[in-house]
């Protein structure tokens, strides 16, 4: 059939015409992508959690056909070199110059905070996929501001509780910086609350790995366990003198999960049998966990852990926000509803939020075995950050 | 703190003590007898612990990972010297500086590159893995004790090589004036070559030796160069006896400043090097 022989050929054309016309305008209505901020430590000890994290947060996306909340994602990556000093400039190339409608950020705490204060200032909505300073969901808590790793609070608070239950009294250490004080602080009102005292509280400046002196004031006092809070090299320098010092035969060692999380290589077997709380652990039984676990080995070719766990989640937690609200960021009164009442199906267990945007979530005890930090028990079930000085 | 307590003190000061001459030893060479401002030094260090961590899993064997890596040291500090440093003796510190500081960048890109940015341990040999009790609950590493003996022997063989033998002899004397050892008929720059060489041999035996103890990870070089600067300027500078007694004094001044006052610990070695350069602004064993 020829075509011009077609009656209404004039007027499919210009049907044609008006779709051509139409979809551009529609697409910018509707259909922009959304632009998502990564600003992560992509270089130097940082990296291997910030790429882990954002391994996660593509992994969700992917699964979800490349979108969050019904929006195509773009995404845009700066690196913070862990460097709090350089923070409020790398939150405004994300802010200001790439006009991301989202960040998330970061792995250091020092950067996060820096980054909340920029969000803060533009209203710009910002999700802390690790960072663990109690601030960001205490004192500068705010509206758009969310996290979905942990507060230092919760696995401090939930061992002081576990320890409790067994010691005493205890003696404390860790590098003398603001993560590490917290840390301490948890564990001393978990563990205050069940009747322990803490004997002494030592700290040593930060990175310094000489340990010595500290192991020799813990032999002298003898107390019944020892809490520490350390990570990286020097957690796994602390665990191998520790052991060959003798201590570990008679003074059981507690920390936060840090202690032997990316160190039991470097630990060898001195690190057996350490108990830690985290909110992830090895061989949590959850289908999405299962799930989860395939998925990440099959895309990238490595083992996931907890900061994946935490960029799987912040994609998750945008992912309600935004499809309640359509796509439509600006209304953003309703967005931030939508992400407080959610609840996240975590690989890590299913957990929802505080009034401060701070997971409510169990605490596991784990023991090192082999390469892995098994799951023993729950420590604390559904434990929320008190959110000390946070007014919203 | 009772009397027993402070005695186990006293050993992990001198014991600190020592590992930090070990690791300031090579410093002391390059920075204290040749001039040259060696940001790098740190770099060698960790270098040379990750040598140990990559040879002793290749070998199976932790001794020879060091028997293979010093002479791959020894080789890789000759061809620096040869490549870039032999360029830097008539130029000012800022050119060292710029030069050694870039190598450090240069190592930990290399380092992340080959070896990743993950903490590895080290396992000391097994007949060196024994701790002897002290008291009821420590006890304490024999291969702690070790390192501190292969100090003691190090800081010997320095002293002697530097002090005693003909090679000594020139390296101080071409320390005060190149051209002139020059023209007496000796070659100056195989003399620097080998002593540049030496120095970073002895940085990466140092990583070697802490491997095991400290653990290999990134950016350690830089956590001891600080410290080892300091144990080179507060001891004399060209002094190997004052750089042994200065890591003695900064362990002292460490480990106690933690046990009587931790809130300062992280001061209280700066505060003894502005203390002793007000004293003697040359440094303790200095003989100017």
């Amino acid at each position: 059939m020829k075509s011009h022989c077609f009656p209404g050929k004039k007027i499919v054309n210009h049907l044609v015409m008006a779709a051509l016309l139409a979809a551009p305008a529609l697409a910018a209505a509707q259909q922009a992508k959304l632009k998502v901020g990564l600003m992560m430590s992509y270089t130097g000890t940082f990296s291997g959690p910030s790429n882990a994290a954002t391994n996660g947060f593509k992994q969700f996306v992917n699964e979800n056909g490349g979108k969050l909340g019904g929006r195509e994602v773009e995404y845009f990556a700066v690196d913070d070199q862990a460097d709090p000093a350089k923070a409020t400039e790398n939150a405004n190339k994300l802010i200001k110059r790439d006009r991301v409608d989202v960040v998330v950020g970061a792995i250091h705490s020092g950067v996060a905070l820096a980054l909340a204060k920029v969000a803060r200032e533009t209203n710009t909505l910002m999700v802390v996929p690790n960072a663990a300073a109690d601030e960001l969901t205490g004192v500068l808590c705010a509206p758009n501001i969310f996290r979905v790793s942990f507060s230092s609070w919760q696995p401090a608070y939930a061992m002081g509780q576990h320890v409790g239950k067994k010691h005493k009294n205890a003696v404390t250490l860790t590098w003398k910086y603001a993560a590490g004080l917290q840390m301490v602080e948890g564990f001393k009102e978990g563990f205050e609350k069940k009747g322990g005292k803490v004997a002494k509280e030592m700290t040593l400046p930060f990175p310094n790995v000489e340990f010595q002196a500290f192991l020799t004031e813990i032999a002298s006092i003898k107390p019944e366990a020892v809490y520490v809070f350390f990570a990286g090299a020097g957690a796994a320098k602390f665990v191998r003198d520790y052991a060959a010092a003798g201590l570990n035969k008679s003074i059981p060692l507690y920390a936060p999960g840090f202690l032997t999380d990316g160190t039991l290589e470097a630990m060898g077997d001195a690190g057996q049998g350490l108990l830690t709380t985290l909110h992830y652990a090895d061989g949590i039984n959850n289908p999405k966990n299962a799930a989860f676990r395939l998925g990440y080995v099959k895309a990238y070719k490595a083992e996931p852990d907890v900061y994946a766990v935490q960029g799987y989640d912040a994609a998750q937690l945008l992912d309600a926000g935004i499809g309640a609200v359509k796509g439509d960021t600006a209304k953003r009164a309703d967005l931030v509803k939508a992400m407080e009442d959610a609840k996240i199906d975590s690989p890590r267990g299913a957990f929802t939020f505080t009034k401060a945007h701070n997971p409510i979530q169990d605490i596991y005890l784990r023991k090192v075995e082999g390469r892995e930090n098994r799951l023993v028990e729950v420590t604390s079930k559904a434990l929320a950050d008190p959110a000390r000085g946070c007014r919203m | 703190m009772d009397f027993y307590s402070f005695l186990i003190q006293v050993l992990n000061s001198i014991q600190y003590g020592l590992l930090l001459f070990l690791v300031a030893s090579g410093l002391t060479l390059v920075f204290g007898i040749m001039g040259i401002i060696n940001l790098a030094h740190g770099a060698f260090y960790m270098v040379g612990a990750y040598l140990a961590f990559g040879l002793t899993s290749l070998t199976g064997s932790f001794v020879l990972s060091i028997l293979l890596g010093i002479p791959l040291m020894l080789v890789i500090g000759a061809l620096l010297e040869w490549a870039l440093f032999s360029f830097l003796y008539e130029r000012d510190h800022l050119e060292q500086v710029l030069l050694t500081y870039g190598l450090i960048l240069i190592f930990e890109e290399l380092r992340s590159l080959i070896a990743g940015d993950d903490v590895h341990g080290v396992a000391a040999p097994g007949w060196l893995s024994a701790s002897i009790p002290l008291g009821d609950t420590m006890s304490y590493p024999v291969y702690r004790l070790v390192i501190s003996g292969a100090c003691i022997l190090l800081a010997a063989g320095l002293f002697f090589l530097i002090q005693k033998t003909r090679l000594g002899m020139l390296i101080r004397a071409g320390s005060h004036d190149r051209d002139m050892v020059q023209s007496l008929g000796f070659n100056i720059n195989l003399i620097y070559r080998t002593v540049f060489a030496l120095g970073v041999a002895l940085a990466a035996f140092a990583g070697m030796l802490a491997a095991p103890v400290s653990s290999v990870f990134p950016g350690m070089g830089g956590q001891v160069l600080i410290v080892s600067f300091v144990i080179v300027v507060i001891g004399g500078i060209g002094s190997v006896w004052g750089a042994l007694f200065a890591a003695l004094l900064v362990g002292f001044a460490d480990t106690f400043g933690k046990v009587f006052v931790p809130d300062f610990s992280g001061v209280i070695v700066y505060v003894l090097m502005a203390a002793v350069l007000l004293w003697r602004p040359e440094g303790i064993f200095s003989k100017k």
